[in-house]
């Protein structure tokens, strides 16, 4: 095995695009779904299968032809399921709709045979609901119920926070409740996240500077952090290891990393990037490494042990105890890492607008500006066995 | 005869051996170990003739025998010549003994004869002395005894006479003679004092003397009497018997109490002064309430001490050291005099009385001045005023002084050395209050700065509502002003506050050759508390005006912010050097412990200004994003007019540019721009427009070649560096402007690209960019960082566009120049 880091994978998108997913049910294979933004051609959702042993991808293209893509999402459950928050241009107005889709079950079959002909012809999404939002506004963002059955999403429209059950093989959708946020001047939420923790009963969104937490039972607010951020606050994220610890990110370039239950504070503050960071994302299984993407053009990867589940090295796990004396002789030798700035990537040249985990490898990750360029990388090797072994 | 036989022994014997047969006759035969048992050794003992003769006989042939023959007679013949002459020899001195042996024995006899007649006569002697002696012997004992009762009469004369002499010399006030007088009794009296007559002379002594120590001990306490009297009469009182640490316990206790008075007048002082200094204004108010409480003190004194409330700490001092110091010192030397230098004699000498003295006056001492320590300091302590440090700089020397006429007086005594560090912790403090009123100096000025920034700022508000190029300049001509006001108040403050701190080592004061005042308070407290701690507070506190003004654009004025960058930089370059030289000059300080290096403090002064400005140039691109931010999200963009004006925001864009510039300007240099042609508002941008505009989003208007936006796009990208937004400036005008201008456009590119435009909208967008084009490329340091942004916006505003139709640029020029 060479210990060198691979270098990383470029994928270039003919339309700019701002919305990327990891396929969130897809375990086995490496693969990320890319929106495209485009007013005058049809909109596409480029599939991108990266082929780790050989370090190439492959993609396919379905048709979106509903409208610019400003959100995807894939069910938790259904891998060929997916949401995207697409805008419609009718009658001289400009409206963010949110629908619920199916890929083709060819899309797979057809891409491995031919990969060359896929972008030619390329097969058109499903469509199996619309989340009718008409009386709501224009949808920021939609989020699956995370580990679910692929049966709840929530959607944040305007100043609305709306929680539907999909019925019937997800094509018939309907709200099962509805929050409004009050309050003085044009509310909108930017952003939004539902927490995995306490059995996916909390939401926690962003608008402006606040961010705010519900409750998804009463769905009421639990708690509001006021200007958490100087500016606009445009992503958020929960540690998925720690229930109450989540991050923001925003136009204030700075990541903040918040403990729910001390909300005066952040506790900790990173500002490495240079303008507004637009998408913060923890590792999936360890969550020390944290993603940025920022419009400064770079994506930076840092490691925040302090603040980590992990704070010491790896926890031992159930594998670990039959060696148990080894384990604990490394351990003591072990100094308390530092937190760090792991990596900064520089492959953007423009704005990067989106930075997601892979969902079946946890050292992957790919990032996308603005320009159509999906880069993806790897944690570096050192790091990654320093944390594993 | 004998000589006969012995031959054949001898005979063959050389003269050599003579000897050592002499040897073996007188028994000296174990000497001659080596003696051989040969039979044929002719010396030996054990010589056998025939043995020997044999052996000749058949060893040798006729001739060595012959010639043998004739060695032993000639042997043998002056063996007997030598044998002849011993005996002439000593038959002669045999003779000549005989002859004196009877000599002698006549000798003897006469001898004996004269012994006996002396012993005769020696008997004889001694019976005459024996006979003289008997009679001489009852007259000698009869004159001893008259002389002894002689003697033992004239005792009992002055025993029996003492009691009226000591009523005389009580009487007369003679008590050295009474003293001795009895002195000299007391041993017998006691001795005799089971019979009855001596008994009454002793009582009556004893009386007397009770009477006669009374006496002393008045005189003593009264202690009016001159020194020679008192130590005399401690002296006597000595010699009486009276316990010493008694005597010195009573001097001293006596002469506490005297001191405490002292001590209680200064305690008074403090209080009062306590009072009217925290009274005030409000004397008044609380006499009446704390009358009840204490009514004869502070009903009675203070309306007294009211007018003189201000007892300065000199004055206080002066008391101090006249009243208790002084007295202090007399007791010292007049106890002195009495118990320890005076000269002891006899048992008294025994007793060790000094030291016992001496080591009651130490602590005597230390009580009492710890007392009138603790007084001191608290004045010291109240002494919180730092207008005039001379006032307690004169008092701490006189104080110092003063003590050291204790430490002449008492060599052992830790009080002086507990008074210079009462001096050296005045000092402290007063560094520290030093600093602290420098601090508040510093932060007061900045508040006065602010109120000056925003009074011009409302008249700019008012002034820019009526609309006017003329606001920058009613408000900002006086940024210089400030900072020079500023930085000089603050450089004048901080020299007389050296000024004030140099006293403490003027010549003239005698503290200030103590190690302490030549060394650490010049480096570590003036140079480091002080002027170090000053200049570092003075980075810190600006820095905090960087996080603490928020994320929100701050309540800190920019204005503020530049100044103090100004002047954080200005500190760099030269004041923190001048003021550590100036300090170093004054206090010639020397370096024996590591002191802050003056370019450390540069750095830190470096970077605060760096600190600043960046968050100056932060504070300001936001003011104007914010602008720019509402103004593209706020606007329905599809559904809008065709443009006929600039929109007004971007005027506004562009006035608070050149307001900024000319600020920045006031404080900061041109700096450095890359050089550009003559008329480049207008040629350049007509080639961006014309030219490379056309080309980079012609080709999207054609729904062939999807791609070459993007394409083309990147291809600029590969080309031009990337531009980091929230980047830090350089100390300089251009490059503040730039980093503004930068973050502005950035944001306006950010928040264009999350909006749909209509035909008309990008139109708007063209004239908008167009409009920034002619008036920011003069700001900044590379005007194709201004062509580049504003490329970025309106391409992306034709990305976003829905129906991409440019307007020309003749009537894009026309309105902007319109506008």
């Amino acid at each position: 095995m060479k210990m060198d880091d691979d270098a990383p994978v470029i994928y270039g998108l003919e339309f700019q695009a701002r919305a990327l997913t990891a396929q969130t049910a897809e375990t086995d294979a490496i693969r990320f779904l890319v929106g495209t933004q485009s007013l005058k051609f049809d909109n596409q959702i480029h599939i991108i299968d990266f082929d780790d042993e050989n370090n190439m991808i492959n993609k396919s293209v379905l048709l979106h032809d509903a409208g610019e893509i400003w959100h995807i999402s894939g069910s938790p459950a259904d891998k060929a399921v997916l949401t995207t928050c697409y805008s419609k241009t009718s009658e001289n107005r400009v409206l963010t709709c949110a629908a619920v889709w199916r890929m083709p079950p060819e899309w797979e079959s057809g891409s491995h045979e031919s990969p060359d002909d896929s972008s030619n012809n390329p097969q058109t999404l499903e469509l199996l609901c619309h989340l009718d939002n008409t009386a709501h506004g224009s949808v920021a963002c939609v989020l699956w119920e995370p580990l679910g059955d692929g049966k709840r999403v929530i959607s944040l429209a305007e100043n609305h926070v709306l929680l539907w059950d999909l019925q019937e093989s997800s094509t018939k959708a309907t709200i099962s409740s509805t929050a409004t946020l009050e309050g003085k001047g044009q509310l909108k939420f930017t952003a939004g996240k539902w927490s995995p923790h306490h059995n996916s009963t909390q939401l926690v969104t962003a608008n402006d500077t606040a961010i705010r937490g519900w409750d998804l039972r009463s769905m009421s607010q639990i708690y509001c952090i006021e200007n958490a951020h100087g500016q606009l606050v445009r992503d958020l994220d929960f540690n998925p290891n720690k229930q109450y610890y989540l991050a923001s990110c925003g136009d204030d370039c700075k990541v903040k990393f918040w403990d729910v239950r001390h909300i005066n504070e952040p506790v900790k503050c990173l500002e490495e990037h240079s303008h507004w960071v637009w998408s913060v994302r923890y590792n999936h299984s360890h969550d020390q490494l944290l993603l940025t993407g920022s419009s400064d053009s770079r994506v930076i990867l840092s490691n925040m042990v302090s603040i980590s589940s992990e704070p010491f090295g790896h926890l031992v796990d159930d594998d670990d105890l039959s060696d148990n004396e080894e384990n604990q002789q490394e351990d003591k030798g072990k100094e308390p890492l530092q937190d760090s700035i792991i990596a900064t990537y520089e492959e953007h040249e423009d704005s990067v607008y989106a930075v997601e985990w892979s969902a079946a490898d946890p050292w992957l990750f790919a990032s996308l500006s603005y320009d159509g360029r999906l880069v993806i990388n790897r944690v570096p090797r050192a790091l990654k066995y320093r944390i594993l072994l | 005869m004998s000589s006969a036989t012995t031959p054949p022994d001898s005979d063959p014997t050389g003269r050599r051996q003579v000897h050592s047969m002499l040897k073996l006759y007188y028994g000296m035969n174990e000497e001659g170990k080596v003696e051989s048992l040969d039979p044929c050794d002719i010396n030996g003992p054990h010589f056998d003739p025939e043995v020997y003769l044999n052996k000749l006989r058949k060893e040798c042939s006729l001739g060595e025998l012959m010639d043998h023959e004739s060695c032993t007679v000639k042997q043998i013949r002056s063996l007997d010549s030598d044998m002849q002459t011993l005996v002439y020899e000593n038959y002669n001195k045999f003779i000549s003994a005989t002859d004196t042996i009877r000599k002698m024995k006549n000798d003897f006899k006469k001898m004996e004869d004269e012994m006996d007649c002396l012993s005769a006569n020696m008997a004889a002697i001694t019976e005459f002395s024996a006979h003289i002696s008997g009679t001489l012997q009852d007259q000698h004992a009869q004159i001893t005894k008259l002389s002894g009762v002689h003697t033992l009469l004239r005792k009992l004369q002055f025993l029996f006479e003492l009691p009226a002499r000591l009523n005389k010399c009580l009487e007369l006030q003679a008590y050295a003679q009474a003293v001795s007088a009895h002195r000299r009794a007391r041993c017998v009296l006691q001795q005799y004092s089971h019979m009855p007559s001596f008994r009454g002379i002793q009582d009556d002594c004893h009386v007397i003397m009770e009477q006669l120590a009374q006496q002393l001990r008045q005189k003593f306490r009264d202690g009016g009497s001159s020194a020679k009297d008192l130590s005399e009469c401690v002296e006597l009182l000595l010699q009486l018997d009276e316990p010493a640490e008694e005597l010195c316990d009573k001097f001293l206790s006596h002469a506490q109490s005297r001191l405490e008075a002292d001590l209680q007048g200064l305690e008074a002082e403090l209080i009062d002064s306590l009072v009217t200094d925290t009274g005030g204004g409000l004397v008044q108010k609380t006499n009446p309430g704390s009358n009840p409480v204490s009514p004869s003190s502070s009903s009675t004194t203070n309306p007294f001490l009211s007018p003189t409330a201000g007892t300065d700490i000199l004055e206080f001092i002066d008391r101090g050291c006249n009243e208790f110091v002084s007295n202090l010192c007399l007791v010292i030397a007049s106890y002195q005099e009495l118990f320890i230098n005076h000269p002891q004699e006899g048992e008294l000498a025994s007793k060790k009385i000094p030291e016992m003295a001496n080591g009651k006056l130490h602590v005597f001492v230390d009580t009492l001045a710890a007392r009138y320590f603790s007084l001191v300091e608290r004045r010291i302590q109240e002494e919180k005023g730092v207008g005039d440090n001379s006032l307690l700089v004169r008092a701490l020397d006189r104080f110092h002084r003063r003590l050291q006429a204790i430490s002449k007086l008492l060599p052992g005594s830790a009080v002086p050395s507990q008074g210079t560090e009462i001096v050296v912790r005045a000092a402290r403090e007063r560094i520290k209050q030093y600093l602290s009123a420098l601090q508040t100096f510093y932060h007061d000025s900045l508040t006065d700065v602010r109120q000056a920034l925003a009074a011009p700022r409302l008249s700019v508000g008012g002034a820019s509502a009526s609309g006017g190029g003329a606001t920058s300049k009613d408000a900002t001509p006086s940024l210089p002003e400030l900072l020079t006001s500023l930085s000089n108040f603050i450089l004048n403050q901080l020299k007389s506050v050296l000024a004030s701190v140099h006293l403490f080592t003027a010549k003239d004061i005698t503290f200030s050759n103590k190690p302490y005042f030549k060394g650490e308070f010049c480096s570590q407290g003036v140079r480091e508390g002080l002027v170090v701690s000053f200049i570092k507070f003075i980075c810190q506190s600006s820095r905090q005006y960087c996080e603490s003004a928020g994320d929100r654009g701050g309540s800190t004025p920019p204005a503020l912010l530049l100044l103090l960058s100004r002047l954080c930089l200005d500190y760099e370059t030269s004041t923190i050097s001048y003021i550590l030289t100036l300090t170093d000059e004054q206090f010639l300080v020397q370096h024996h412990t590591p002191v802050t290096p003056v370019t450390a403090l540069c750095a830190e002064a470096r970077e605060a200004a760096q600190k600043l400005l960046n968050h100056y140039v932060k504070v300001q691109g936001l003011i104007i994003s914010q602008m720019l931010r509402k103004s593209v999200e706020t606007r329905d963009w599809v559904n809008t007019i065709e443009p006929r004006n600039v929109r007004a925001v971007m005027k506004r864009v562009v006035e608070d540019t050149t307001s900024i510039d000319v600020q920045v300007g006031l404080l900061y240099e041109e700096g450095v721009r890359k050089a550009h042609s003559s008329d480049s508002s207008k040629r350049t941008f007509s080639v961006y427009s014309s030219s490379r505009q056309q080309i980079r989003y012609a080709p999207s208007y054609t729904p062939s070649a999807p791609m070459d936006t993007s394409l083309l796009s990147n291809i600029h990208k590969l080309f031009s560096e990337r531009i980091d937004i929230f980047s830090p400036v350089e100390f300089n005008k251009v490059s503040v402007l730039t980093g503004i201008i930068k973050i502005s456009l950035k944001t306006f590119l950010e928040c264009v690209r999350l909006r749909t435009f209509g035909r008309y909208g990008l139109q708007q967008i063209q004239v908008d960019c167009h409009y920034l084009q002619m008036y920011l490329w003069r700001f900044v340091s590379d005007e194709n960082l201004v062509h580049f942004l504003l490329d970025e916006i309106v391409g992306s505003a034709a990305h976003r566009c829905l129906d991409p139709s440019p307007m020309e640029q003749s009537v894009i020029e026309v309105i902007c120049e319109r506008g």
